[in-house]
């Protein structure tokens, strides 16, 4: 076993690969494709536990893999820290629960002889977002970015079968998507031409080694190549006000895959944004220009879109305007460029995901069970469906950022990191946000626990194997905000090390 | 033998809140349950006394919460003070709802025994919390648990309508105001702990505070915990009203307001130092903010009809007194303060008590309604007598004590303006507490057969037991205050001066 530690970072890649290719090629009708897919999965989470081992046996040194063993400024190179071994734990283990809870919503929402294809493209997607934490190649990243966003453009397509506005929605995705990902490939190509290198650490050695020289100065293509980045990025990350793709996407796809893309793919936009902001050009400009505009879409991005939430009255688009505002407070939090502020964006990649995953799941469930997410579709659901719905107010309560659970924990380190800096209408901008965020949670737990049921649709607990992966999350989540020692620590340890790079 | 501790004492209510959903709808069962579990934490509490009066206890630490920061409890003079009303009258409130919620035929009681057993936990956790996170947790896990029984008659639309208001106000305050003031001492002075004097000293000292900031920082927290409903943050608790009266009786006169006024005593204590302030020359206002809360409460309370409304708004203003008593930023003032936490506890929960009898006996909840009462119900209306007087802080009652304790201590810090607050508002705590007494016991009756009249005698025998019972607390306290004042005492010697 252990001659497949040092293959580790590359296998975390090619399991979901492969396991994706061989999905499309089981039968079609049964539950043959869903099992392969959760063994995989299950697999993933195994690797990505190791993988985080090895990374904590040394934490001070990076793990590097070149693939075919071409040396890093030719071939490609796959450079695991703790950082994305981190981000990777979080999408496998949501890839795992997601694919868990995938099986009644895809019986119910895709045709029947199609289940192969699904799976196939769901896995393919969680290669491409694993890859593109895994790589420190920039040409790779911009590969296996076409991969898992073309991949989810499809699986949001599949929300067809149960509303057509789901093709709309995936189109929009894919136009602004595609801008997005040309942009990065531009900027990426910019500083190829510069620097010679697409391995982001020589990349790195290169700037530094013009600025050295003093010919950085006043170079408009590193400059324009930053840009294009930057605005790709934002458009990947869904940073308000670049997120307009997101808000339909997330309520029209399927109900698997808006827990899954919810959780897991603007994460993986956050993590690049962290590679190319703070270790790619940490030290090679004074980006504090750029990290304030960031803070300042953050937190408009925070207000607005909590206010777009409260006025919804879809619970999936709640969630999905709610993603964006949440999107926000990471933002916010590395903008501030200090321990606490990375700390609470590193952090709070988990802890959303987590909360955020298990709410979407819930409103699937209801879906499953009654057709659509409206708002009054959830009319006395507590009596009905009292387990869905307890894990839906666990995991709003952790969105407001209540204590005992995981969205308080971030909160603290944001407010914390705002305060480092004096900065106290940065904390209040954050926390008015949280309160807007009670008023559209609590617009559904009204509804749900309130409002008298119709009578007449029989409607049932949500079918076993959903409520296991809701649970899985909602427990993570208190969990997380009960005892945040370890997470905590490994954040405060990524914050430092992605700041290291910057000062 | 299991030995007492802060953390069992958490434990034994939420043991208790298991126990009661597994018994589910054998009420008798459930009942024995509650009034088991209530029995067993009071001595459990009572146990820890000794430990409380030695001062703070060394902290048990549960559980990393935040990397540097653990969910940490200890027993202290203060706490144990409200530790200790809160888990008698739970006894006393305990046999009240059985005879309340039985008789008023009121649905979800399951939930209801549920919710208050995890109130009672969460109070525990508050009133033994060792740092500053630990009670802001259980202050939220507070407010949380006691929605359900704020909204306990949805989906009447008034329920909602204060559910939301409730909620609102409380966490509004808390994560604005008081979140940023508990982040804003950790990152000023890197510790969150509770330690007599306050955390500040050395950084107040070194000048990486300056002056201003602490005094902001104070301003934030005293604002920040709505529980203590200083005006204007006080509007939640006439809201919470629409509640069935067992939970008005004991969180809404006792645990949850008291969590308030506890927070600003501890805070203010074992946080900040209220010595601090005094050198510094912060918080000055507070004083006046609370005189004003308790004269404008009074005021307020003077023109209410509804019964349980008029107790709301004495209990704003009588909260008010124990901010006051803290912001006289001195020991003698902490000390008062300390035991009108306990005494208003005992009258208020009385006259709650006897307004709930009334409204299960008579179905009246409102003053003008109440002429001639007094015959009819003359175990409740004493008992609601004796409260009023402790409201008001006349002999033999425990309200008495407290005040004397207050006036004395605005005498020696020379406070002129907490003196004439004291006694405007003990005249204007008389101006609409006896015109009650009055209508009660000497308003002939409306004549038998007035349309809308129900006859009625006494409430069922569990609401009578429970407010006499308080009100006989009430008074026994006047002669022997011995426990609280110990306490009280314990506190006062604690701080430095």
């Amino acid at each position: 076993m252990d001659a497949l530690i040092p293959h580790l970072p590359v296998l975390l890649v090619l399991t979901p690969l492969f396991g994706g290719l061989l999905a499309a090629l089981m039968p079609r009708r049964g539950p043959a494709p869903w099992m392969w897919s959760l063994l995989v999965t299950a697999f993933e989470v195994v690797l990505a536990l190791w993988m985080v081992k090895q990374v904590q046996r040394s934490p001070q040194e990076t793990i590097t893999y070149l693939i075919g063993w071409w040396p890093a400024e030719y071939g490609i190179a796959y450079v695991i820290d703790a950082l994305n071994a981190y981000v990777i734990l979080v999408v496998a283990l949501l890839a795992f629960v997601s694919t868990l809870y995938a099986k009644s919503s895809v019986e119910d929402e895709i045709p029947k002889d199609r289940h192969n294809f699904f799976y196939s493209i769901w896995l393919l997607a969680i290669c491409g977002m694993v890859g593109i934490c895994a790589t420190a190649d920039t040409f790779n990243i911009y590969v296996l970015l076409e991969i898992s966003s073309l991949t989810v453009y499809t699986l949001i397509a599949m929300g067809k079968y149960r509303d057509r506005r789901a093709l709309t929605a995936s189109l929009k995705y894919l136009v602004l998507g595609s801008i997005g990902a040309t942009f990065i490939l531009l900027g990426i190509g910019y500083l190829l031409m510069l620097t010679g290198t697409l391995n982001m650490p020589d990349m790195h050695e290169q700037l530094m080694l013009m600025k050295a020289k003093g010919t950085l100065e006043g170079n408009r293509t590193v400059l324009v190549g930053f840009a294009f980045i930057t605005v790709g990025l934002g458009l990947k990350m869904a940073m308000w006000p670049l997120h307009l793709w997101l808000p339909n996407a997330y309520t029209f796809a399927p109900s698997a895959v808006s827990a899954l893309v919810a959780s897991t793919a603007t994460k993986v936009g956050v993590y690049m944004a962290f590679r190319f902001i703070f270790t790619l050009f940490g030290t090679v400009y004074d980006s504090s220009a750029t990290l304030a505009l960031m803070a300042f879409c953050g937190t408009l991005g925070i207000i607005v879109s909590s206010i777009r939430a409260a006025q919804a009255n879809n619970v999936k688009k709640i969630l999905a305007y709610s993603s964006v505002g949440q999107l926000g407070y990471i933002v916010v939090g590395f903008s501030m460029a200090n321990e606490s502020g990375v700390a609470a964006s590193v952090i709070h990649i988990l802890n959303h995901a987590v909360t955020k995953g298990a709410m979407f799941m819930a409103c699937g469930a209801v879906v499953l069970r009654m057709g659509n997410a409206d708002l009054k579709s959830f009319y006395g659901l507590g009596r009905r469906m009292p387990a869905t719905m307890a894990a839906f107010t666990v995991g709003g309560l952790g969105l407001i950022g209540m204590p005992l659970t995981s969205g308080f924990i971030s909160k603290f380190y944001l407010v914390s990191g705002a305060l480092h800096d004096g900065q106290w209408w940065l904390a209040l901008v954050v926390l008015a946000g949280s309160l807007i965020s009670i008023v559209y949670v609590w617009r559904v737990i009204e509804v749900i626990y309130f409002k008298k049921t119709d009578k007449r649709a029989p409607v049932a607990e949500a079918p076993f194997t959903m409520l296991i992966a809701m649970w899985i999350l909602v427990s993570a989540s208190v969990v997380l905000g009960v005892d945040a020692e370890l997470t905590g620590r490994l954040a405060e340890f990524a914050a430092r090390a992605l700041i290291g790079g910057a000062s | 033998m299991i030995e007492p501790s802060p953390v069992l004492a958490i434990a034994i209510p939420l043991v208790g809140g298991a126990l009661v959903v597994a018994a589910g709808a054998r009420r008798n069962l459930r009942e024995a349950v509650t009034l088991l579990t209530s029995g067993i934490l009071f001595a459990t509490v009572l146990a820890l006394i000794p430990a409380a009066l030695a001062g703070p206890s060394p902290t048990t630490e549960v559980l990393h919460v935040l990397p540097e920061i653990p969910l940490a409890f200890h027993v202290e003079p203060l706490g144990m003070i409200y530790a200790l009303i809160a888990s008698g009258l739970w006894i006393l409130n305990s046999v009240y709802s059985i005879g309340y919620m039985r008789a008023n035929r009121e649905a979800h009681q399951t939930r209801f025994y549920l919710c208050f057993a995890l109130s009672i936990a969460s109070v525990m956790g508050i009133a033994f919390s060792a740092n500053m996170l630990t009670l802001f947790m259980c202050y939220e896990v507070l407010s949380l648990v006691t929605y359900p029984l704020v909204t306990h008659k949805a989906p009447k639309v008034a329920a909602i309508r204060a559910g939301r208001t409730y909620l609102g106000i409380l966490v509004s305050a808390s994560v604005l105001l008081m979140l940023p003031a508990m982040v804003g001492t950790w990152m000023y002075t890197g510790t969150l702990d509770f330690v007599h004097g306050g955390v500040f000293g050395e950084a107040l000292e070194r000048g990486s505070v300056p002056p201003w900031l602490f005094g902001f920082i104070f301003f934030l927290f005293m604002y920040g915990i709505a529980k203590a409903a200083l005006m204007p943050f006080h509007r939640w608790l006439p809201a919470a009203m629409v509640a069935p009266t067992p939970v008005s009786a004991l969180l809404h006169a006792v645990a949850v307001v008291k969590a308030g006024v506890f927070s600003v005593c501890k805070i203010s204590t074992y946080l900040i130092g209220v010595d601090k302030l005094a050198e510094y020359g912060q918080g000055g206002w507070l004083l006046y903010a609370a005189g004003i809360s308790v004269i404008a409460a009074s005021l307020i309370a003077l023109f209410q009809d509804n019964l349980k409304r008029r107790l709301a708004y004495s209990t704003v203003s009588q909260l008010s007194y124990i901010t006051m008593g803290a912001a006289m930023l001195n020991p003698l003032g902490m000390m008062a303060a300390a035991m009108h936490i306990a005494a208003h506890a005992f009258g208020k929960i009385t006259l709650f008590f006897a307004a709930g009898s009334i409204y299960t006996a008579a179905h009246k909840t409102k003053v003008s309604e109440l002429d001639g009462i007094g015959r009819r119900m003359p175990f409740t209306m004493g008992a609601f007598t004796v409260g009023c007087l402790s409201m008001i802080g006349l002999p033999p009652t425990v309200g008495f004590v407290s005040k004397w304790m207050l006036l004395g201590a605005a005498w020696t810090a020379e406070q002129y303006f907490a003196i004439g607050v004291l006694v405007v508002s003990t005249l204007l705590n008389a101006a609409y507490f006896l015109p009650i007494v009055y209508r009660a016991f000497f308003r002939p009756p409306p004549s038998p057969g007035t349309t809308g009249e129900p006859r009625h005698g006494e409430a069922p025998w569990p609401i009578v037991v429970a407010v006499t019972g308080t009100a006989l607390c009430a008074a026994t306290l006047f002669f022997y205050p011995s426990v609280f004042a110990e306490l009280a005492l314990a506190l006062m010697k604690g701080m430095p001066t």
